[in-house]
């Protein structure tokens, strides 16, 4: 609904609706990146070159093909494409998967909700969870970055990915049973150093 | 069946949640402002010298959008909006690339590559700019040549209005093209801004208007048989003994000289 409104300014006028597109989807499009990448950086980067290719975009576009934008899959799909252009150029990127060594790293929430000592622990957790998805293959990496944390249902996926929804069922099955493997192994292996780190102590 | 069957299809929803989590994240603050300066939605600004004194000038990802006379910067920013309606950013200094090629034209270079953001102007307009900054330093040339020049020779008015609203005086030389007559005619920045212009890039501002007094439009020369504006560097280097004043093209032709091919007094046949 909100979507429609927004596609009916930029119908109107690019020049000063354009900022409100920016502003609605900068925080979505930024998740949507730093989860593929696993990078802030990368991440900053390919939001603002998804924004920038949008405009130029839309400004060739006749208001009427403007008005029938759903911006949603539009700007995931070019965000997406930014994504693999720089896959392409930098083939080796490499995440280390313990990103959680910095306090400076994590993404500590904001809220005064949450005890600190929660936060610190989701942060943690996010952190690693960050790298176990960044180090996913790309395929199904994209699929659960697009199921899962940025919520689009399988018809927007198959307009953003251009695959049948069948095997984008299947890329986000796989992926996040890949997923559960490693995290689970990961748990295992962190269950057993605190047993291993508590025995030490009692001695 | 496979063993990874084996486990329940569905994830379980604490681990879904911990993915949904990932997304709830705050895009840096820095993405705004760089997204919109780069598609030119937002100008960035900055105090700038200028021979006309201190001014102010905004550019944006297109290349230059403005060069402006103001009071104070609360100033150039109401004149800017007023005319553009974009947002405006205040810089400390130009980026040092664009500081350069500023520099080094409004201190007499040639040729500077330097982007301008035109859009907001008519194709007319732009072409009469455009033409505007084929003039070289220290030449002039009338109205109605820029008229001739962009396929529209009746449009003499539409080409002074047109630069009077020339967005960047100085970094387009609208104060090169001047009246038939002589005179030095209207400026965005005050006729007397406009002789002291032209004067500082090497015009003799006082012969030209002399010159155009006493009936003069052209010069040619005797031995080559070309005539030219009398601010074409080729009509400069005639010395006094070859030099021949004419009144009109037709009296220049009639003579049976040539239209030079440089500064285009009348289109060659």
């Amino acid at each position: 609904m909100h979507d429609q409104k927004m596609s009916a300014a930029l119908a109107a006028d690019l020049d000063s609706s354009f900022e409100q597109v920016v502003l609605a989807y900068q925080h979505r499009l930024y998740a949507f990146a730093l989860r593929l990448t696993g990078n802030p950086q990368d991440a900053e980067e390919i939001t603002q070159d998804a924004f920038v290719r949008a405009y130029r975009a839309l400004r060739t576009y006749p208001a009427s093909r403007r008005h029938a934008l759903a911006l949603r899959p539009w700007l995931h799909q070019i965000a997406l494409n930014v994504f693999r252009n720089r896959l392409r150029r930098r083939p080796l990127h490499l995440v280390p998967l313990d990103q959680g060594d910095e306090a400076g790293d994590l993404e500590l929430e904001g809220d005064k909700e949450v005890q600190p000592d929660v936060a610190l622990e989701r942060a943690e957790l996010n952190a690693s969870l960050n790298a176990l998805v960044a180090a996913l293959p790309p395929r199904y990496r994209v699929a659960v970055v697009l199921r899962y944390v940025q919520g689009l249902g399988y018809r927007e996926m198959a307009a953003v990915l251009k695959q049948p929804i069948g095997t984008i069922k299947a890329n986000v099955h796989r992926g996040i049973h890949l997923l559960r493997e490693v995290a689970d192994a990961q748990e295992q292996i962190t269950c057993s150093h605190a047993q291993l780190n508590a025995r030490r102590r009692i001695r | 069946m496979d063993s990874s069957y084996a486990r329940p299809l569905k994830p379980s929803g604490e681990f879904l949640r911990q993915l949904r989590r990932l997304g709830d994240v705050a895009a840096p603050a820095s993405i705004l402002p760089t997204v919109l300066e780069r598609v030119g939605l937002v100008d960035s600004y900055t105090a700038l010298d200028t021979p006309i004194g201190p001014a102010f000038m905004a550019y944006n990802d297109h290349g230059v959008s403005a060069l402006m006379r103001a009071l104070s910067a609360a100033d150039f920013e109401r004149q800017f909006r007023r005319r553009f309606g974009r947002p405006l950013r205040q810089v400390p200094e130009l980026p040092t690339r664009l500081r350069h090629m500023v520099q080094r034209l409004l201190s007499g270079a040639r040729h500077a590559a330097l982007h301008l953001d035109l859009r907001r102007m008519s194709e007319f307009e732009r072409a009469v700019l455009l033409k505007a900054l084929q003039i070289p330093r220290g030449e002039v040339r009338p109205y109605a040549w820029v008229a001739r020049e962009i396929g529209s020779p009746k449009a003499v008015r539409a080409v002074g209005s047109a630069l009077g609203k020339n967005p960047m005086p100085l970094l387009i030389p609208c104060h090169r093209v001047v009246r038939s007559d002589g005179q030095a005619g209207a400026y965005a920045l005050g006729p007397e801004a406009k002789r002291a212009v032209l004067a500082a890039e090497g015009v003799d501002v006082e012969e030209m208007e002399e010159l155009a007094r006493s009936g003069t439009r052209y010069y040619g020369s005797d031995s080559t048989r070309v005539y030219c504006f009398p601010t074409c560097r080729h009509a400069r280097r005639i010395t006094a003994r070859h030099r021949v004043p004419f009144s009109s093209v037709e009296a220049a032709a009639a003579a049976g000289y040539r239209p030079c091919l440089v500064c285009r007094p009348a289109r060659a046949s």
